[in-house]
């Protein structure tokens, strides 16, 4: 995607799409390596399927899904050979836009009487194509396009991965028990934001293009036209994952709930189980926080500039002159829901969660936040407006 | 700034032995690459495993690696503070009793009898305690062992006047970072990660392992809740216990914990 604005009108799916078979998927691998690109695709490492470079078809999940609850994750054999039959699991493709430890800056000096020259990296960015990108990870990634680009300081670092990204999607043919981004308004269905689109069908996948250089690619590819029975087919299947959505966040009136219930006792009670652990910020496809810190060496005439992922769950994130100002686990854990929730909506015009349940999965006491809100809501503190103009 | 039209002193460096396996100390003597500079930037002046060269005190920085579990050491640790402007422990021993604070649930005179053939040779206190426990200590450097990368910059802080920049987070964010999937929520192993101080950049996990809590409690960590969330998963006390009563048994909220585990399973 060169340019995140210029997907916002996808190309008219049934005049586009065209149908691959399933033994020329590789096809597509090799085009988006002879287009010199690093593929980034699922791929299972550590009982999981994670994202990691790629170059074929067979290290991909083929024939594996993920089973999903709060707290837990476990891989199960499929009883077909689908290749994207599973759904999200611990990585994003936040790590490779974001990375989790950059350099920003180095400083040298010759001695101690002399001057100080300081230099930022300059690195040739990396050309990635993404493979396997859903639904709600397009939305996580616009989401992490506004914080990084559309603000009055853009990232350089994210600017340069994020421009050279190409993005193949692939719908959502079912769902876990942690997804809710129907009500997040994010998915299970591609819409925008891709290069091209798969969903996997019985013999193949429909392929729709979403940009330009999407269409050179589909080009380059040994595709047929796709009939009615493949779309009805993929709309089958895409069916099947709205079905599936089990679990639901009712973000009405969201904002002033949550911020008008700072007080409420389940801020106490979550605190009971909220390990702190940081994981569901770090699994979480949308938070961007990081920490800087120099690195000097011990001769004192070197210094690495740091950047690295950080938590509102690490006790020292909010560390200031004098002392730490969420000094509990009560008040970091309300800090990322109503941040995540609420105030980034003040921030940036939107929800900072898209549904993508990561943060339920990933959490080893299995905190759910859909249960949070709710329990919230069902106990709502705030005194009505007087008058009720409003 | 201006230099002094003096060469500074250098500052003394002593390096300390209590209750220990001296890996710690092997982690100074680990720093190939930077022990010429570390010599360079201070005064290696009390270090038995690296010269028989020892020159008397005072020093300006103490290294204390090990724990208290003689009456010969808790004298012997008074002198250490006396001697020294700042007193900086390193590794479990030191900072919270290391392994051998196992004692501590134990009668030391049935452990005595059990290894030596003359058990009233030996002269020994009942439990094994941490440096803090008797003298003040200036700064706790965690880990079984420590993490030579840290000992670096506490050194370098130390001789800058300056805190150390060390995290007091989760193991888990290093696994994060490091894209390490965990072992707890996808294969069920017990972890001591989301309780444990990092410091040894998440090196269990990433072998399929689960923490052992090396590093010790991290900040306001909830053992509580770690513990229900694995009982709640299968694991049980044969388990949980001698995870819990390991490198850093007696630091305070891991002693805590177990010590309602063991409670826990009595009234079930």
């Amino acid at each position: 995607m060169t340019q995140p604005d210029s997907t916002s009108s996808t190309v008219a799916p049934n005049e586009e799409a065209q149908f691959l078979p399933t033994d020329r998927l590789q096809l597509l691998i090799d085009a988006l390596i002879a287009d010199d690109r690093v593929v980034i695709g699922p791929t299972i490492e550590q009982q999981a399927i994670v994202y990691e470079e790629i170059s074929s078809v067979d290290d991909l999940p083929r024939g594996w899904t993920d089973v999903q609850s709060p707290g837990n994750y476990r891989l199960e054999k499929r009883d077909d050979d689908t290749y994207f039959g599973y759904v999200v699991g611990p990585h994003s493709w936040k790590q490779f836009l974001f990375p989790p430890l950059t350099v920003v800056a180095t400083a040298d000096r010759e001695s101690a009487d002399t001057k100080w020259s300081m230099q930022a990296p300059q690195e040739d960015p990396l050309r990635y194509a993404f493979l396997g990108v859903r639904a709600c990870e397009l939305a996580a990634i616009a989401v992490q396009d506004r914080v990084f680009l559309q603000g009055p300081y853009v990232d350089p670092v994210y600017r340069a991965r994020r421009d050279a990204a190409f993005i193949v999607a692939v719908n959502c043919t079912q769902a876990a028990s942690t997804c809710f981004c129907t009500s997040m308004n994010t998915g299970p269905k591609c819409k925008s934001g891709f290069d091209l689109a798969l969903t996997e069908i019985d013999g193949g996948f429909l392929i729709e293009c979403g940009s330009e250089a999407g269409a050179v690619i589909l080009k380059s590819l040994e595709t047929d036209d796709a009939g009615s029975r493949h779309h009805d087919l993929a709309e089958n299947a895409q069916q099947q994952a709205v079905e599936q959505i089990s679990k639901t966040l009712d973000t009405g009136g969201i904002r002033d709930l949550l911020l008008g219930n700072l007080e409420h006792p389940q801020w106490e009670e979550v605190a009971n189980r909220c390990l702190s652990c940081t994981n569901c910020t770090m699994v979480c496809p949308t938070c961007f926080c990081s920490t800087v810190t120099d690195v000097a060496d011990l001769s004192g005439d070197h210094v690495d500039r740091k950047r690295q992922w950080d938590s509102c769950f690490n006790i020292d994130f909010s560390y200031m002159n004098g002392g730490v100002v969420r000094n509990n686990v009560k008040s970091r854990y309300r800090q990322w829901l109503t941040h995540k929730l609420a105030s980034w909506h003040d921030q940036f015009g939107e929800s900072g969660c898209v549904g993508c349940g990561r943060c339920l999965t990933w959490c080893p006491p299995g905190i759910d936040l859909t249960e949070e809100v709710a329990a919230i809501r069902l106990h709502d503190l705030r005194v009505p407006p007087e008058g009720s103009s409003s | 700034m201006k230099s002094s039209p003096e060469t500074p002193r250098r500052p003394r460096l002593a390096l300390h032995k209590f209750a220990s396996c001296d890996g710690c100390q092997l982690s100074l003597l680990s720093c190939e690459d930077e022990l010429m500079a570390i010599a360079g930037q201070v005064e290696i002046s009390y270090f038995l495993e690296a010269t028989s060269c020892i020159q008397p005190g005072p020093y300006e920085i103490a290294l204390v690696e090990g724990s208290i579990t003689t009456p010969h050491d808790k004298e012997r640790i008074q002198q250490v503070r006396r001697d020294a402007q700042k007193v900086v422990t390193i590794g479990a021993c030191a900072t919270s009793g290391g392994i051998q604070s196992l004692k501590n649930w134990a009668n030391h005179e049935d452990f005595l009898k059990c290894v030596y053939a003359r058990p009233e040779f030996i002269e020994t206190l009942a439990t094994s305690t941490a440096i803090a426990d008797h003298i003040p200590v200036d700064f706790e450097l965690r880990g079984c062992p420590i993490n030579r990368h840290q000992l670096l910059e506490v050194l370098v802080a130390m001789i800058n006047g300056r805190m150390p920049k060390i995290p007091r987070h989760s193991v888990c964010l290093d696994c994060k970072r490091r894209g390490v999937v965990c072992v707890e929520v996808a294969q069920g192993i017990p972890c001591l990660g989301p309780i444990t101080q990092t410091g040894c950049g998440a090196l269990c996990p990433t072998y399929d392992r689960g923490c052992y809590g090396c590093f010790g409690p991290a900040a306001q960590a909830n053992c509580t809740g770690l513990v229900h969330t694995l009982q709640d998963n299968g694991a049980t006390k044969d388990t949980l216990l001698p995870l819990l009563r390991n490198f850093n048994a007696a630091a305070p909220e891991f002693a805590e914990q177990s010590n309602a585990l063991e409670n826990q399973e009595e009234t079930l």
